[in-house]
């Protein structure tokens, strides 16, 4: 199965490339951006087929090296 | 007084500091591979600066996993001084020796200029040869530099004296004008609680000889050695 992983900044983290990104929508005539947070999306493919372990193992590698939880919250899907 | 550099696949200050620290301590330094996983007996450890893989999915998170580190971190919690700068203070923090994150510049650009610090504590083996509160100039040279840690944690380094430098400027005040990055609290350097691992952004080593416009960095790798007399 495959594992879908968001990794966000948290909330109350300053994210100034979200802020560039902001600046340049609104450059681009986009009206009514009222704000722009930006992350990482990773996708891993498991061998594991049943979805405790996996979830399980998810976490630990989301723990370990995907995100740095003292700036970044992940979350994720498992799709077969 | 064998000192030993890590070397990571995209270091490049590496040689640099064996240059300077070879200048000071007058005795070969060790290079160290990171594919290694033994640390050869080692008086200092150095990270070095650099992109480590390419700063690939953040800085310093890869190198922290190499099979080096775990000894690395070993020999930090018994008690071996370790350094890391810019991209090493990046690895020391990932590798959870040191606590807090470095992030993207505020300004989103890499910068690279001479700044002002302040050494705010010289009862570390890496600044007991400068005076507490000097203010010295030594280059930065990065795009992520900007220290970011929960207001708990800020408020235990501060209160535990682990501001090590701090970006100052030539009054030696904290202003937000002297801050290069956005640091929280103008941070440079800080030092973990036993005040034997430390991390910081600006590279001594780029200024340690008249040859190279000044040489206040020199002096990081005198107190080591004074460390080591001692």
């Amino acid at each position: 199965m495959k594992a879908r992983i968001k990794i966000t900044l948290k909330t109350g983290v300053l994210d100034p490339q979200g802020k560039a990104i902001q600046h340049a929508l609104t450059g681009l005539g986009f009206a009514g951006i009222n704000d722009v947070r930006q992350g990482k999306y990773i996708e891993v493919d498991l061998a594991d087929t049943a979805e405790p372990a996996a979830r399980e193992k998810v976490d630990r590698i989301c723990k370990d090296l995907l995100a740095n939880t003292v700036i970044e919250n992940y979350s994720y899907e498992l799709v077969p | 007084m064998q000192a030993s550099v890590i070397v990571f696949p995209g270091s490049n200050c590496d040689r640099d500091v064996k240059v300077a620290l070879e200048a000071v301590i007058g005795r070969p330094v060790r290079m160290v591979w990171h594919g290694d996983s033994q640390m050869p007996a080692s008086d200092l450890i150095v990270v070095p600066g650099g992109f480590s893989y390419g700063d690939y999915l953040r800085c310093g998170a890869m190198a922290a996993h190499s099979p080096i580190m775990r000894d690395v971190v070993g020999k930090a919690k018994a008690g071996t001084p370790v350094i890391g700068i810019c991209n090493g203070f990046q690895i020391l923090t990932e590798a959870g020796l040191l606590p807090g994150v470095l992030m993207r510049n505020a300004s989103l650009k890499y910068i690279c200029r001479d700044v002002t610090l302040k050494v705010e504590q010289t009862d570390t083996p890496f600044t007991r040869a400068y005076r507490k509160g000097e203010i010295v100039t030594i280059p930065i040279g990065h795009a992520e530099g900007n220290y970011f840690a929960d207001q708990a944690t800020l408020e235990r380094l501060e209160g535990e004296g682990r501001v090590v430098f701090r970006y100052v400027d030539a009054l030696g005040n904290a202003t937000a004008e002297a801050n290069p990055n956005g640091a929280q609290h103008n941070i440079a350097g800080i030092c973990d609680e036993k005040r034997r691992v430390l991390g910081m952004m600006p590279h001594p080593e780029r200024l340690f000889e008249p040859m190279q416009g000044g040489t206040d960095g020199r002096k990081l790798f005198e107190s080591l050695i004074e460390k080591m007399a001692a």
